[in-house]
């Protein structure tokens, strides 16, 4: 199996590797159909990845709440839950300002499943954190900010 | 030159002001709350409880009949009571050199290739992820080894000498460190291991899930990195000075209860 | 191949909380070793969830997502015994599927 893949992915050149990978078989085809959102992970501003995701300028939201530490003792992992009270929430993403690529993850949410999500991500310092949230076609956001302490020699 | 004097004065002022601010702020409550559920360390009790019940090794055994101290094949508590003597052994062992000899003697794993090993790899590697799978199966448990035990207050004591033992080129001892309350290193909050709850901090949130490097380290990996960080001789993987410390540390916690796996930054 | 992940789901009250810890590097492509040569990106780009055939969650992850990952949402419904089944792919084409049930 994964001498086949490596080998798929050799011959696959310049087709997209999950394309690829479905055609051959390997994954489930609905996995590769979402294709990986490439644009908006390599923004490198906030307002170019709102703008990659059609969000444009978000309203701010009480509705949506960031659950985050206030201060993270390792910018290596930032506990970061998002909860959305807006009916129709559809679509949560978790942005990270001051990270090189703003975007860290992004979360589909079908009818049936609740606006919660809790991960984890990395920080490279100090930054505010959003929240952006798409409910019944409409963009809002919250924000906070995580103080982080980078430091230690190792132990 | 006056305009070079004010600048130090500046400096000297932030230099004052800032570890002040930092202290108030440096409350971790939260953050290491929201990382104990869902502890990496899981990752690796899950392949620990692989390795237990695989038949490994020259001798092509599990390690189903391994006796912690309870018994054959028991795991739930055994690690609360750990170190203890071991007859068979005829030594006081913690948990890292017992699940050792049981590989050794149960499936034909020299221990001299764990010893000789290096941290996360190997065999040395294996023996973490057992020992993750013990710990958490003495989760919320009491600290609880036998001090009454002749061979355990030996290693007690020599335990307690040996963390105020002074050695290396910087004159360090683990007491240098641990043995006031309220003292950190940049922002890393140190116990106060001469306390009862300090030792049993010490002892207790250990293994842990480095989120740092994303690794999980068991107390021996722990301890050589203190003796490392004293800039002192490394220690040898399972010698004595960490079983003592280790007996030390848990022995004057005992009582309270463990949290293990930890997760640390 | 990569490791199994640990998936732990609980209904209550009419809600499956599931709660999903992967084992991957998530390698950003922005650090080097100890040669000085970049450590390649590689990381997760994309997961899926289901309550038995049901998706009832889909996401994707940037290399800012933290090395090994941890993900916890809420669906409504789920039976005790129903299949939570969990698939990830990664920027390497490597994937992992693994399932659990509610407790």
């Amino acid at each position: 199996m994964n001498h086949q893949r490596r080998d798929a992915l050799k011959a696959g050149g310049g087709l997209g590797v999950l394309g690829l990978l479905a055609t051959v078989g390997l994954i489930r085809p609905e996995t590769a159909h979402a294709a990986w959102n490439e644009q908006a992970f390599g923004a490198k501003s906030l307002d170019a990845a709102f703008e990659v995701l059609g969000a444009g300028k978000p309203a701010v939201s009480d509705d949506v709440v960031l659950n985050t530490p206030d201060i993270a003792e390792n910018g290596a992992v930032v506990p970061v839950g998002v909860v959305s009270k807006l009916p129709g929430t559809e679509y949560v993403a978790i942005m990270i300002e001051k990270n090189p690529y703003m975007l860290a993850a992004s979360f589909t949410i079908p009818e049936g499943t609740q606006a919660e999500v809790q991960t984890r991500v990395k920080m490279g310092q100090t930054s505010d954190v959003y929240a952006l949230v798409k409910a019944d076609g409409k963009f809002y956001m919250a924000k906070k900010e995580v103080k982080v302490t980078l430091g230690g020699c190792g132990g | 030159m006056r305009k070079r004097i004010k600048a130090v004065a500046v400096c000297v002022g932030i230099a004052l002001t800032a570890p002040a601010s930092a202290q108030e702020e440096l409350n971790f409550d939260a953050y290491r709350e929201m990382l104990a559920d869902g502890n990496p360390a899981e990752l690796y009790e899950m392949e620990g409880e692989e390795l237990w019940r695989t038949a490994r090794g020259p001798k092509n055994a599990t390690l189903e009949q391994c006796d912690l101290g309870l018994g054959a094949g028991v795991v739930a508590g055994a690690a609360a009571q750990l170190p203890r003597y071991f007859e068979d052994a005829g030594r006081v062992q913690d948990i890292e050199t017992r699940l050792m000899y049981c590989m050794e003697t149960l499936q034909g794993i020299p221990s001299k290739e764990i010893i000789d090993g290096k941290f996360l790899q190997g065999e040395r590697a294996r023996l973490a992820a057992l020992v993750a799978y013990v710990v958490t199966h003495s989760k919320g448990e009491k600290i609880a080894i036998d001090l009454s035990h002749p061979k355990v207050k030996e290693m007690y004591e020599l335990g307690e000498r040996t963390f105020y033992y002074r050695l290396g080129v910087m004159d360090f001892s683990c007491a240098s460190c641990h043995s006031q309350d309220g003292k950190r290193i940049r922002a890393t909050q140190l116990p106060n291991i001469t306390t009862r709850e300090g030792a049993a901090e010490g002892w207790g949130s250990w293994p842990a899930y480095r989120v740092s490097s994303s690794q999980f380290w068991t107390m021996q990996h722990r301890l050589w990195d203190c003796f490392r960080q004293q800039r002192a001789a490394e220690p040898i993987f399972g010698s004595d000075v960490i079983i003592a410390l280790s007996t030390f540390m848990a022995g004057k916690g005992n009582g309270i209860e463990a949290k293990w796996p930890g997760v640390k930054r | 191949m990569a490791s199994p992940m640990r998936i732990r789901a609980a209904a209550k009250d009419g809600v499956t909380e599931v709660r999903v810890l992967m084992s991957h590097v998530m390698e950003t492509g922005q650090r080097k070793d100890s040669s000085g040569e970049v450590i390649p990106a590689h990381f997760i780009t994309e997961l899926t969830a289901r309550h038995n055939d049901k998706l009832v969650l889909s996401a994707e992850f940037g290399p800012s997502v933290s090395t090994n990952p941890y993900l916890a949402f809420k669906f409504k419904g789920g039976e005790k015994g129903d299949k939570v089944t969990v698939s990830w792919v990664d920027n390497k084409g490597d994937s992992r599927t693994d399932e659990a049930q509610i407790a």
